[in-house]
């Protein structure tokens, strides 16, 4: 039987900002349909390292292959990939002077060149998805901050990415509101939506994850199931940050 | 105090600054005046404005030698005084070759004038929009010039509106200076009539004539600013 071919994959990735080598040589594949989690201490570069995955920071050194596709080659168009990589900010960035649907739509009319007709049935759809319909001409500062992060789900989904980004989506949540966001991205999940989180959600790694990577200085320290990460990690750093974060 | 003495200042007061008959003379020059003036000053404030917003939108490519292009002219262009570039581009210019009315010359240098300050706040609007909204918009497939005209200058023309707004009202204010170079706007319809009549009511009908152009343009500002105020972000 033929092994899946992973869908993005980082080989020996490296970005420098000036004399601070923030990764140092990442090692990490993905293959379709799978959700991983990244968890490590602030600082550690998860951030970066998902913004390397989409080239919203340009990595100083090794590869990213995303669906086959060297991502680093020159002739590469980067827009295009983009379209195919969704990725879900803390902030939540929605474009404040659009309207909910406005937001979805963007990219939809701009880069996939849909018609406004056809790009609103999607935007109608994405939010019913996330269970906002009765949201869709409200503007963003008349939602909820889980609202609006369930939004800039939506206009990610809207474009049908093969993979979707997640930076810490529920740390700038109030905690009552967390769940919904949880939720959402558990329907995702289920939908078969091949994902990278960064988050220290641990009960929702646990209960949907099928990989957790441990990050540390640059560096992936160790990687498993989120059983073995979370009860059994077997490097000191992962222990130490473990017990921080069950605490 | 003598009441016939107050009533003779008076009296020499309006035959100065109200003096009906030269009322009636020169209204009509005034009024020529006022749609020069009118005409120069929207032809720069749509010039000036749009130049100022292509070479900010420029600038976000952050591209270093056309980057420091417009830092030049920016800087020079607003230190030099208006009278002093109108003057070298109407004296100077036919010199190489270049000549040209006195109307084109006004609108040219205006424009450019306010094109550089313009440049400067659209920047700083630029600059102020947080970097989550750019990284938002390319990381959807949006490309540079796509983020900055549907993402990013929306939000910052915002915050762009108050200083623009004044800065708009001085420099065409300074049309003005186009009495020196032959433009028949305001002004110097108002100084020709002056020195045939030897007397100021010429002027004091510019300056009214002023005054009832720039009162419901700097009400307007006012009315923009409120309006853009509106939605926080
Ligand atoms: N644009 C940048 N310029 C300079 N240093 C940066 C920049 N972005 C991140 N860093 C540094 O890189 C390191 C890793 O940051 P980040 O990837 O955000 O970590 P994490 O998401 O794990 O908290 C930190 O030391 C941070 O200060
Ligand atoms: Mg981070």
């Amino acid at each position: 039987m033929d092994t899946p071919q992973p869908i993005l994959e980082a080989q020996d990735l490296r970005k420098s900002f000036g004399t601070l080598e923030v990764l140092q040589g990442i090692n990490f594949s993905l293959l379709p349909q799978e959700m991983v989690f990244l968890i490590g201490p602030s600082g550690s570069g998860k951030s970066t390292l998902l913004r390397c995955f989409n080239r919203l920071e340009e990595p100083t050194g090794g590869k990213i292959i995303f669906d086959g596709v060297d991502l680093m080659s020159p002739d590469v168009n980067i827009n295009t990939m983009r379209q195919q990589i969704g990725m879900v900010f803390q902030q939540f960035n929605l474009y404040p002077h659009l309207s909910v649907t406005k937001n979805i739509t963007l990219a939809l009319r701009k880069v996939s060149k849909k018609d406004s007709s056809e790009a609103d049935e999607i935007a109608r759809e994405m939010l019913k998805r996330v269970g906002l319909e009765e949201k869709a001409n409200a503007h963003p500062d008349e939602l909820s901050g889980g609202q609006q992060q369930r939004v800039a789900i939506a206009r990610a989904m809207a474009l049908e990415p093969k993979v979707m980004l997640f930076d810490e989506p529920t740390s700038a949540l109030d905690p009552e509101l967390v769940g919904s966001v949880l939720q959402v991205m558990q329907k995702l999940r289920d939908s078969g939506m091949t994902m990278v989180v960064v988050s220290h959600e641990m009960r929702f790694a646990r209960d949907a994850a099928d990989r957790v990577a441990f990050m540390s200085e640059g560096q992936i320290v160790e990687e498993g199931e989120p059983g073995a990460i979370f009860e059994n990690p077997q490097q000191k750093r992962t222990q130490d940050f473990v017990s921080e974060i069950s605490r | 105090m003598n009441t016939s003495e107050t009533f003779s200042r008076w009296d020499l007061f309006t035959e100065t600054f109200f003096n009906q008959r030269l009322i009636d003379e020169y209204s009509g020059a005034i009024a020529k005046g006022i749609l020069i003036t009118c005409e120069i000053a929207v032809l720069v404030v749509f010039t000036g404005i749009a130049l100022g917003l292509l070479l900010a939108m420029l600038r976000s490519y952050r591209f270093l030698p056309i980057n420091v292009f417009i830092s030049c002219f920016v800087d020079i262009l607003r230190s030099l005084p208006p009278l002093v570039l109108i003057l070298l581009a109407y004296f100077g210019l036919p010199s190489i070759g270049f000549s040209m009315s006195g109307f084109l010359v006004l609108w040219l240098v205006l424009s450019l004038i306010l094109a550089a300050f313009a440049e400067e706040i659209f920047w700083a609007g630029i600059l102020s929009i947080r970097r989550g909204q750019w990284e938002a918009a390319r990381s959807t497939g949006l490309g540079h010039t796509q983020t900055i005209v549907y993402v990013i200058i929306p939000q910052a023309i915002r915050m762009t509106v108050a200083p623009l707004t004044n800065r708009t009202i001085a420099i065409t204010k300074n049309t003005a200076l186009g009495t020196v170079i032959g433009v028949g706007e305001i002004l110097n319809q108002a100084s020709t009539a002056q020195s045939f009549s030897g007397n100021a009511t010429p002027l004091m009908m510019g300056a009214i004539a002023y005054i009832v152009l720039f009162i419901p343009v700097v009400a307007i500002g006012r009315w923009i600013e409120t309006r853009f105020a509106w939605r926080r972000i």
